[in-house]
């Protein structure tokens, strides 16, 4: 392990129960993620990257949901092993997280003020005064205008946009060293995306933080991520630098998804590239490569899985046939 | 040229704002204002804007789902607002929508068979048998299974439930299709599928599209014309190639440069030249004067909050009339000097 890895995920595996029996959603994920970076998990739903984050900050639903094996491995200490009241110190301190929905992750009949003096009180060893103090100072720091004024307001009174800044200053509150931000812009609009992806990346170059930022949009991991790993049912299958993802990607999942966005520079009305089929169910996965049927690049040695193989450095894929797209260069 | 397909003019939705126990109106939103719209047989206009701006409004009201306050809709010639039900039971035949879930439009105790043949039956079309090979035929051009017929609509994921809206929308070969956020919660590899089986059926069947969505990527490879709409009102109207590549206005040169690219070599340069809108967008209960967008514009000079600016030509300014410039229109007073 690398000195400079904050957070490392190790063979994590999570499952869920129901009366239908078990279904393992996410299936020996591998992560690092390095001291002040922007790690950006990207796939599409269904794809585990949410059930990942749940599983780091020890937030599975309980009973249904549980870590069936792996280690998250947070500055040498494995916190899958943590009794929950030690994860509880963790989660907030040392490690927090902001949610994609402000409306149902703020309490609606409380005043958004007091729901960030609150978590204060209950993280670090503040009094009533100085914890609003405080919460003003965060409201100001996350770009809310008129913070004293803002203190007082029902998270109804807000926008959308402004309830994302609370619930970042919520999380900011303790001055965590890993934030995880789950999908934060996906319900704002988008040049208030754009504020907030700013807002993120000012404070974590302020504050040194570490970020796992999770998105379906590649749009948004190439403006925030500076490493990137993209999933897809369960498995991480590809991992790189965000420039060398996107100039070269090496497993052919990351290249379809790449072409088939709609782009700017495209021409109007011309057809996109598609990916065939849809994700399967996660009862009724493909043997060996689970990406296999959709592939335009798949042959019989894809019913054996493919390992996640460092194929150049730092650059990790989970194909037979990374070598037929490095030639092939990019579609 | 031949006489457009649809011609909205002077397009304007208000609704009331009620509160207290007598319901009593305090205020209007002003949710549509003054909108002009034309569009061609086989043609595509792309309406985009955020959260509020209007563009859902005037796609459910050019199909009266919303009565217009006033201005007037021309559908081939004819003014549709006045339309007893009748008559609008009979353009839902030319006139048909998509929305952003199909699952609120549809109903989902209805099998995908029964909810394909209500169509053909409110207009009492064909016999049971030529419907049966009506809807095996839709089935069979939105590419769903054609075991789909006997499923119900919870059965399918996202996207071939919005496969099964787009089947029921083309059943009766529309001229027109509003697409409401169509392909908005829709993963991308999904997005694609739905996006080409669109230009495919618009090429068939000549089919004109208005294409509403806040995503303006989406918006402009769809579209051969984009209306930006902003509070309620169009900023800018351009070809889709134009609309990208010569912005005019500042609200669209600021939606633009919002918009994430999947480039990272390009992302500081990006940052650096990127216009952040401060604040959000103010209540349509009580919209800015003058200018709408003048209380976020960068280039706001003290003017822009008594003087609205009108939709004006750009094609004059244009050297030799270019081409892209054609219908071209901005709403701004400074637009030439920015």
């Amino acid at each position: 392990m690398a000195s400079d890895v904050k957070l490392l995920v190790e063979g994590l595996a999570t499952e869920f129960t129901g009366d239908d029996g078990t279904v393992r959603v996410v299936d020996g994920v591998n992560l690092e993620l390095r001291a002040g970076a922007t790690l950006g998990l990207v796939g599409e739903s269904g794809c585990g990257k949410s059930v990942t984050a749940l599983s780091i900050m020890g937030l599975l639903p309980k009973p249904a949901g549980r870590v069936a094996a792996g280690r998250v491995v947070l500055d040498g200490r494995d916190l899958i092993a943590l009794p929950p009241e030690a994860m509880h110190t963790i989660r907030g301190r040392r490690i927090s997280m902001v949610f994609q929905e402000p409306m149902t992750a703020l309490n609606p009949v409380h005043r958004v003020g007091e729901q960030l003096a609150e978590t204060l009180r209950l993280h670090t060893d503040v009094g009533r005064g100085e914890a609003r103090g405080r919460a003003v100072e965060l409201l100001a720091e996350v770009g809310i205008p008129a913070p004293e004024r803002r203190f007082d307001e029902y998270p109804h009174q807000l926008s959308g946009g402004m309830r994302q800044r609370v619930l970042i200053a919520i999380a900011l509150a303790c001055s965590p060293d890993v934030l995880i931000a789950d999908e934060p812009t996906t319900a704002v609009d988008v040049t208030i995306q754009a504020q907030i992806l700013e807002l993120i990346d000012r404070l974590q170059a302020q504050r040194g933080m570490s970020v796992i930022f999770i998105t379906h949009d590649l749009g948004v991991i190439a403006e925030i991520a500076d490493e990137v790993a993209v999933m897809y049912c369960g498995k991480v299958v590809e991992r790189a630098s965000v420039d060398v993802l996107f100039s070269r990607p090496l497993h052919p999942y990351t290249r379809a998804l790449l072409e088939s966005m709609p782009r700017l520079q495209r021409r109007s009305k011309t057809r996109l590239p598609t990916i065939q089929g849809m994700v399967p169910s996660p009862r009724s996965l493909p043997k060996g490569c689970r990406f296999a049927n959709r592939c335009s690049f798949a042959t019989p040695e894809c019913g054996v899985e493919p390992p996640l193989a460092e194929v150049a450095a730092g650059h990790w894929v989970a194909c037979h046939h990374w070598r037929r797209l490095a030639e092939d260069g990019v579609g | 040229m031949s006489a457009p397909l649809l011609e909205v003019r002077g397009l304007t939705k208000h609704f009331p704002v009620r509160a207290g126990v007598l319901m009593r109106q305090i205020g209007t939103v002003h949710a549509v204002d003054d909108v002009w719209l034309t569009l061609s047989r086989g043609e595509t206009l792309g309406l985009v804007g955020e959260s509020g701006c209007g563009k859902s409004t005037v796609g459910k009201t050019l199909l009266r789902l919303h009565e217009p306050t006033s201005g007037a809709i021309f559908f081939e010639g004819r003014d549709i607002t006045s339309l007893g039900r009748a008559e609008m039971r009979a353009l839902r035949r030319d006139v048909q929508i998509v929305f952003q879930d199909p699952l609120e439009s549809l109903n989902t105790r209805h099998s995908v068979g029964r909810i394909l043949e209500e169509p053909f039956a409110i207009h009492a079309l064909g016999t049971a048998a030529e419907r049966r090979r009506w809807v095996a035929e839709l089935l069979e051009r939105v590419g769903l299974p054609s075991d789909a017929a006997q499923r119900y609509p919870h059965e399918f994921s996202g996207g071939q439930r919005q496969r099964i809206g787009i089947a029921r929308a083309i059943a009766l070969r529309p001229k027109l299709l509003v697409c409401d956020e169509a392909v908005s919660a829709l993963d991308v590899s999904i997005q694609s599928q739905v996006l080409n089986l669109l230009l495919d059926l618009q090429q068939e069947m000549n089919l004109a599209l208005i294409f509403i969505a806040h995503d303006l990527s989406v918006v402009k490879h769809m579209s051969d014309r984009v209306a930006v709409m902003y509070l309620g009102q169009i900023v800018e109207y351009a070809s889709a190639e134009s609309i990208y590549a010569s912005p005019r206005h500042p609200y669209t040169r600021a939606l633009l440069s919002a918009i994430p690219m999947p480039d990272p070599t390009d992302r500081e340069r990006r940052r650096a030249s990127r216009i952040v809108l401060s604040g959000d967008v103010p209540s349509p209960i009580d919209p800015p004067s003058g200018c709408r967008f003048h209380p976020r514009c960068a280039f706001a000079r003290a003017d822009c909050a008594t003087r609205a600016p009108s939709l004006e030509s750009v094609a004059v300014s244009m050297q030799g009339g270019v081409a892209a410039a054609q219908n071209g229109a901005v709403a701004c007073h400074y637009w030439r000097e920015i």
